[in-house]
């Protein structure tokens, strides 16, 4: 299948991604690694803090998103990265055990007026459980290429 | 160990320097951000990126592991005086994250941040919400990162 350009994404479009497994082991690294914090590394620890018990960094939630979209449309896509993120929430902690998705957005999209070659195009990315409780959300614009001016519609 | 009453807005803090290595680079991009220009110097080269760089992800990950291990240091001298330690955390979420230039392999890049807004909680009074702007600069004095984020301090006990 030929990969999508900026042109193939239309404003309003939802895809779901997933599902993966969250596992307590992989919680776990992903905390010794970059966020080690006692509440993600230790189910004794994390019950005293505001979490209630152990769960991802918020850090990882993001990371995983990225490689749940990454997987799902980005390397499908002519992606030419992200200029950043507008906001993410992180709405509930993400349990060892969960097997997430991701329920993408498209928000809305518009040229870029220094870079002819690309586009932005805005989504919106939620990060669900079994249940479709939504526990992170993140909103963010991803530059995509154009497709070449003699082939647009 | 300062508590949510002890901090002002515009204080500025320091948080540390890290220097992105190609296998680094790779491996954090092969778990969780698997696109060609992030993983192969070949397909990174033939991109607009122009060579090998670090994902935005792990450039703000990097942040959160210098951050922790700051506060590990500030801990233990709070505890050789025999201070007390307020707790901190969990962030309840960030905005404005922007990837201002690519990191590129061996950028080293010096990590910082500022109070910008502090507010006791309305459904919890043992703690307060501080937000704070970070910024990654790299070894030219470039800005590569910067982004707001809001976590959970625990107020002086009264």
């Amino acid at each position: 299948m030929p990969k999508l350009h900026w042109e193939d994404f239309e404003t309003g479009t939802v895809g779901v991604y997933g599902p993966r497994l969250v596992t307590r082991e992989e919680i776990v690294a992903f905390a010794a690694e970059f966020d080690p914090q006692p509440m993600h590394l230790d189910e004794a620890a994390a019950s005293a803090t505001l979490l209630g018990g152990l769960a991802a960094s918020g850090w990882h939630s993001c990371c995983l998103l990225m490689r749940i979209i990454a997987d799902g449309f980005i390397n499908e896509s002519h992606s030419m990265g992200a200029p950043g993120v507008d906001e993410v929430r992180w709405l509930k902690p993400l349990r060892p055990g969960t097997r997430v998705r991701v329920r993408a957005t498209v928000l809305d999209k518009r040229a870029s007026n220094s870079r002819p070659e690309l586009g932005f195009v805005r989504g919106l990315f939620e990060m669900l459980d079994e249940q479709g409780e939504v526990l992170t959300t993140l909103e963010s614009s991803l530059m995509v290429k154009r497709r070449p001016p003699e082939a647009r519609p | 160990m300062r508590y949510f009453e002890d901090i002002a807005v515009g204080e500025r803090f320091t948080v540390g320097r890290h220097t992105f290595k190609a296998d680094e680079i790779k491996s954090f991009a092969a778990r969780f951000d698997p696109q060609p220009f992030h993983l192969d110097e070949g397909a990174a080269q033939a991109s607009h990126f122009g060579a090998l760089c670090a994902s935005g992800w792990h450039t703000a990950v990097m942040w959160m592991r210098l951050m922790v291990a700051q506060r590990k240091r500030e801990v233990e001298a709070a505890r050789a005086c025999g201070e007390p330690v307020a707790a901190i955390g969990p962030a309840v979420g960030l905005r404005e994250l922007k990837w201002l230039r690519p990191v590129y392999v061996d950028d080293t890049i010096d990590y910082a941040y500022e109070v910008i807004e502090r507010r006791p909680s309305v459904s919890r009074p043992d703690v307060g919400l501080l937000t704070v702007r970070s910024t990654g600069v790299n070894q030219r004095g470039e800005a590569v990162i910067s982004f707001v984020s809001t976590t959970f301090i625990e107020r002086r006990p009264s």
